[in-house]
């Protein structure tokens, strides 16, 4: 049997998820059935036992996402799937993991909004609800892929930062990542870089579960290994316990806010196409950054001088890049399927450097190359 | 009890911030003994907690304590378990907290008689944002949201609890303190999903607005309305209007999640990969 032949699978997005948090050490799931995250629910109920992990059909939304928070703390790489209707419900104790720094991931596979909106079809609607959809201010990492290769590539991340900087991180996916089918070369576990939280160095009796190192975090242990302590989703202090104090209240909110920022480089990532010589850059995600890439192709042969910035790391925003190249283009075209939700932040980072305008398309249908195409076309003969 | 104090209290957590005459720190008291009288190891011991007056106990614990969203304390719980089976864990809630915002997840840990003990203080009422009725409210009382008197039925959390498959169900009140001590341990040991109601007094909310004003008032209230199930059997239809039975309702043995969930890795681990 030829192992490497072996390690190539055509994978659907969400079965390639499911190999990738295997792979990163994901040993919990809980979830609720929805449509198009459904798969990734299948898939673990199956592989996490043959692992000895464990998966727990939660009796709704809420329910999963806390008892991932549980199990996380309990010490296991957690993880729950679901969709727009399902993330809404997941917002109430997103914001407990985030105000307790515990490591986890949440997949949403997003379809078309508000409300039930349109099940089975693909839609960006959720990039905001991913930044600022639980209440109060906050610091959140979200990652978007946009082939079946990146959402194996980026699950692992996904729990890697989740580990790294004791967040909760977000995978955007959309119903149609999540449902094609594209080749996926399966790494061995060692050519895998696997990141675990940080354990507290100190005796239990001096252990501050909320004071960070110097990079930022704080070590965190695991409940039932000697260490006893208290979380709450109140503002805490570093010993974990409800404070009204002005300082220790603005040091907690800064903390948690200023942890992701301060890293924010070695969070950011995309990927450059044909932008040394670019005039013009779409900036795009997801899978309608698959049709951008064709658009590159498409106007240069027609001599137009466009790129891509394909961003994989939406949350935090890149912001650093997206400056840079404002001093290089003269035009930067947002397409995305939602009314406009990422071109409003590429507005804000451009600071009026170049032209930023936005495609967007809400129909619950992929925007093809196109009508990307056209657009640029539109733009220049103005 | 300076001893209980030394072992199991976080001293500095203190003064608490219940009201006078709070029936939460008897509560409190009475869990603490019970987990004494059993000599199990702090660091295995988890108590997990909603929102409420009640949820403020975890705080006051040194466990491994959780004090968590409003009525979601038992998924928090069962994440905990599954990832920790050998941990005990011990749920906390208030009877607004359990029966309400909380009350799906309730039925369901009972339906998986997931291994995790529930002990619910139901004080009637919501205490800390200021007495408005909750589902354990009983008819025609008064809250700051039904001012004309409660025309809602109320739920026993006993019934509730035993239809939705729990291995263990039991009910006392903070008067009835010996009883609620033994009712703990046997629930605390009991694979499955155990349930302890107690009843307890909140003079402040619930007591002022039903003209029960003091904390005597309502001890006396609580031994007036608790009857035995024997007792139960001579009274009226009228005179069980206002009376609640306490005692132990259900103690049975059946799979409890956890062998299930071993029983599963090991099916799971035999089968081959599709």
């Amino acid at each position: 049997m030829n192992k490497s032949l072996d390690n190539i699978k055509l994978l659907q997005g969400n079965e390639a998820c499911v190999q990738g948090a295997l792979l990163a050490g994901v040993r919990f799931f809980a979830g609720y059935p929805i449509t198009p995250s459904s798969e990734i629910a299948e898939g673990m109920a199956y592989y996490l036992p043959k692992l000895g992990g464990k998966f727990v059909q939660m009796e709704d939304e809420i329910a999963s996402m806390a008892a991932i928070i549980g199990a996380s703390i309990g010490g296991l790489k957690s993880l729950t799937a679901t969709s727009g209707p399902g993330f809404t419900l997941k917002q109430e104790n997103l914001g407990y993991a985030i105000i307790n720094e515990i490591p986890c991931v949440i997949v949403n596979a997003q379809r078309g909004g508000p409300s039930t909106g349109l099940p089975t079809k693909p839609a960006q609607g959720d990039m905001m609800q991913a930044r600022w959809g639980t209440h109060g201010d906050h610091s959140i990492i979200a990652l978007a892929p946009s082939t079946v290769d990146e959402v194996f590539w980026l699950t692992i991340k996904a729990v890697n930062f989740s580990e790294k900087y004791r967040t909760p991180v977000i995978l955007l996916l959309d119903e149609v990542i999540a449902h094609m089918r594209e080749k996926v070369i399966i790494p061995e576990p060692e050519e895998i870089e696997i990141i675990n939280r940080k354990k507290p160095t100190v005796p239990p009796e001096e252990y501050l579960p909320f004071k960070p190192d110097q990079d930022g975090i704080p070590p965190m242990a695991n409940f039932g290994e000697g260490y006893r302590y208290h979380f709450t989703g109140l503002i805490h202090n570093q010993k974990g316990f409800p404070t009204s104090n002005p300082q220790e209240i603005d040091w907690h909110l800064r903390h948690i806010y200023n942890k992701i920022k301060q890293n924010a480089k070695n969070i950011t990532l995309y990927q450059r196409h044909f932008l040394d010589d670019a005039k013009i850059a779409l900036i795009a995600y997801g899978s309608v950054a698959r049709a951008a890439e064709r658009v590159v192709k498409l106007a240069r042969e027609q001599g137009i001088k466009t790129g891509l910035l394909k961003l994989l790391t939406i949350w935090p925003f890149p912001e650093e890049e997206l400056s840079r190249l404002a001093n290089q283009v003269e035009l930067m075209l947002v397409p995305e399927m939602n009314l406009g939700q990422i071109v409003l932040e590429v507005e804000r980072v451009v600071r009026g450097k170049c032209q930023v305008i936005s495609y967007n398309r809400v129909d619950g249908e992929l925007i093809n190359p196109e009508e990307i195409l056209l657009k640029i076309q539109e733009e220049i003969e103005k | 009890m300076k001893n209980l104090i030394d072992r199991y209290i976080r001293k500095e957590m203190f003064p608490h911030i219940w009201c006078p005459g709070c029936g939460n720190g008897v509560v409190l008291g009475a869990i603490i003994r019970a987990i004494d009288d059993l000599k199990w190891d702090k660091n295995r011991i988890a108590m997990v907690s909603g929102i409420g007056c009640s949820s403020r106990i975890t705080g006051y614990v040194d466990f491994c304590t959780m004090n968590t969203t409003h009525g979601r304390a038992i998924p928090f719980a069962t994440g905990l378990k599954m990832a920790k089976p050998d941990m005990q864990v011990i749920v906390v809630m208030g009877d607004g907290d359990c029966s309400a915002i909380g009350g799906n997840h309730f039925i369901h840990a009972a339906r998986r008689n997931l291994n995790l003990t529930a002990i619910i203080i139901n004080n009637m009422i919501y205490g800390m944002t200021g007495g408005q009725f909750s589902p354990l409210t009983p008819t025609h009382r008064i809250g700051t949201t039904a001012p004309y008197g409660n025309i809602d039925q109320s739920f026993d959390l006993v019934k509730l609890a035993m239809a939705a498959g729990a291995s263990y169900v039991a009910r006392s009140t903070v008067y009835h303190i010996r009883q609620s001590i033994s009712l703990i341990k046997k629930a605390l040991n009991k694979k499955g999903f155990s349930v302890v109601e107690i009843i307890s007094s909140c003079p402040i909310s619930y007591g002022r607005l039903n003209k029960i004003r003091t904390p005597v008032d309502m001890m006396n209230w609580l031994k007036d309305i608790a009857v035995s199930s024997k007792a139960w059997e001579n009274l009226s239809p009228q005179q069980r209007e206002e009376k609640l039975i306490i005692g132990e309702f259900l103690d049975v043995d059946k799979p409890d999640y956890c062998a299930l969930y071993t029983q599963l890795l090991e099916k799971a681990r035999e089968e081959e990969v599709r």
